[in-house]
């Protein structure tokens, strides 16, 4: 080993025997991205329909903001730690993490998607008789796509940086890296777990801003 | 028939934007509403469509009471010019003019033939087919939102200040086109302008408002005209400027129309047989000699 634990991780992550096997690199990572994808689908589920009512209806914004504030400021670990003791060891108390963690982003991203639309283009359509379903989904969200799919880059970027806390109460992902880097005091392979970490959030958070780019709306910004 | 009886609207926030309203319109009749700004003409032709429910009082359309009916089937059958082109941006001029039969379930191939011929006859230019509305000026836009008011072929039409971003010459060109669909297909059109020479070239009837939706008077032109009922009427018509009491004086050997203030108003037809091409030359051999 040399002196410098930055280049040693380097030298880590170049050596052949970490990219195979069941703790490789490459399987690692698709656990990881698992987790966020998990995390993150589940919590549009829950996330996305609210937010579309709320920003169609204006109804519940307030409790919407509120709720999406309070979800923000829980610390994660914390939140990983008190689910693990609550549903044991494994991987449901990170999923449920994860899908708090989701929420705010997403909730947001859906109700300012819809919110977009100028009130006088939404009255236009329903002048012209399209019913509340097809003004939402004919209108509102092809115009407010961007943001929604914004959401969803948020909400990944944050689930993919937090999802390393699962390796903390037993499951797998970028995360076992660097937890097990840190109970043997191995620096190298802990760092080039976090730049591991690091590169998914660049990857996942470049690809989304393309795909926000490509959901824009035609016309709209057409000049 | 479109029937209001003692309309009343109150908005939230306490404008009362139409105080008590009553008007039949008939079938096959085409009623210009003229009045101030805020007088009320958007909140009364909304109500016909359900976009406004009235507070209270009702609207009527061939004896069934609006409220009666689906308002998402009634705003399909109703063509509605909105006085902000109201297209969908994100819709080229083809897909915003097809909107309502699409919706009505027309197969879009017929739609968007129809909606060619539409463009053709408000003036737009086919090569606009496929541009998205930012990419229009104001008076194009207005005139696909004629398009798509006339695309499902409605019987009734409402055009709110449906021309007023159009230029002079194509605005004469609308009304004319306008004149020909209200003679051939006798739909029942609700009108509303700010242009009285518009409200009086388009409307059997035409109701000038004062603010709240008062009806100052509602008749023929003729009826406004020969007896404006009031001095808002007068003003309005612009009888008291001496804008419609017009005689004749002799200019250069021709007749020419002039208003009591000595504007020119026009000149009266040559009589006799001679074209107007013969005419408009002379007129200017007359011009060059004097
Ligand atoms: N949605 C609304 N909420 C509150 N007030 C409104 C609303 N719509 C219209 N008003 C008010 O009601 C009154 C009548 O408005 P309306 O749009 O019917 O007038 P208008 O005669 O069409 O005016 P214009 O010629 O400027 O288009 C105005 O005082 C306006 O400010
Ligand atoms: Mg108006």
């Amino acid at each position: 080993m040399t002196g410098s634990p930055f280049l040693d991780s380097l030298r880590w992550l170049g050596d052949s025997a970490h990219w195979t096997g069941p703790g490789g690199i490459p399987l690692r990572t698709l656990e990881h991205l698992g987790y966020t994808a998990l995390g993150v689908l589940v919590a549009a589920l829950l996330a996305v329909p609210i937010g579309l009512y709320v920003g169609h209806s204006g109804r519940g914004k307030g409790v919407a903001v509120a709720a999406a504030g309070a979800a923000r400021a829980l610390p994660t670990l914390g939140l990983v730690t008190l689910f693990a003791l609550l549903v044991g060891i494994g991987l449901t108390a990170p999923l449920l993490s994860f899908v708090i963690l989701a929420i705010p982003s997403l909730l947001a991203g859906a109700y300012s998607a819809v919110e977009s639309a100028e009130p006088a283009t939404v009255d236009a359509a329903r002048a012209q008789g399209m019913t509340e379903w097809q003004i939402l989904t004919r209108v509102e969200l092809p115009l407010g796509m961007p943001l929604l799919v914004g959401g969803f880059r948020g909400a990944t970027v944050q689930v993919v940086a937090t999802a390393m806390l699962a390796a903390y109460v037993g499951s797998g992902g970028l995360g076992r890296y660097i937890f097990q880097g840190l109970g043997s005091q191995n620096y190298p392979q802990m760092i080039a777990g976090s730049l591991l970490v690091i590169a998914l959030a660049l990857v996942l958070d470049l690809t989304l801003l393309l795909a926000q780019r490509l959901t824009a709306p035609p016309g709209v910004r057409a000049s | 028939m479109i029937g209001f009886e003692n309309v009343r609207k109150e908005y939230p926030g306490g404008t009362l934007a139409v105080q008590d309203f009553s008007l039949e319109i008939a079938s096959h009749e085409s009623v210009v509403l003229v009045g101030t700004s805020g007088s009320g003409k958007t909140t009364l032709m909304r109500m016909i469509n359900r976009m406004v429910d009235p507070t209270s009082g009702r609207v009527h359309i061939d004896g069934d009471d609006v409220t009666s009916l689906d308002p998402v089937q009634l705003r399909r059958s109703i063509g509605y010019v909105m006085q902000a082109s109201g297209l969908l941006p994100h819709r080229t001029v083809l897909d915003n003019i097809t909107t309502v039969p699409v919706l009505r379930g027309t197969a879009k191939r017929e739609a968007r033939t129809h909606a060619h011929e539409l463009m053709e006859i408000v003036g737009l230019d086919a090569a606009l087919a496929e541009r998205y509305p930012s990419q229009l000026s104001g008076g194009q836009q207005q005139r696909v939102g004629v398009a798509r008011g006339l695309a499902a072929d409605p019987n009734i039409l409402l055009m709110d200040e449906p021309f007023g971003a159009v230029d002079p010459i194509v605005r004469a060109e609308l009304q004319r086109e306008l004149q020909h669909l209200q003679r051939d297909l006798r739909k029942t059109i609700v009108f509303v302008t700010h242009d009285i020479d518009e409200a009086f070239l388009l409307g059997d009837r035409v109701a000038i408002l004062r603010p709240g939706g008062i009806i100052a008077q509602v008749g023929t032109p003729q009826e406004i005209l020969a007896d404006p009922a009031d001095d808002f009427v007068s003003s309005f018509v612009g009888a008291d400027r001496g804008a419609r009491t017009l005689h004749v004086e002799r200019v250069d050997g021709r007749d020419v129309v002039v208003d009591a203030d000595g504007r020119p108003a026009g000149v009266l037809a040559a009589s006799g047989d001679r074209s107007a091409g013969e005419g408009a030359a002379d007129g200017r051999t007359r011009e060059r000699s004097s």
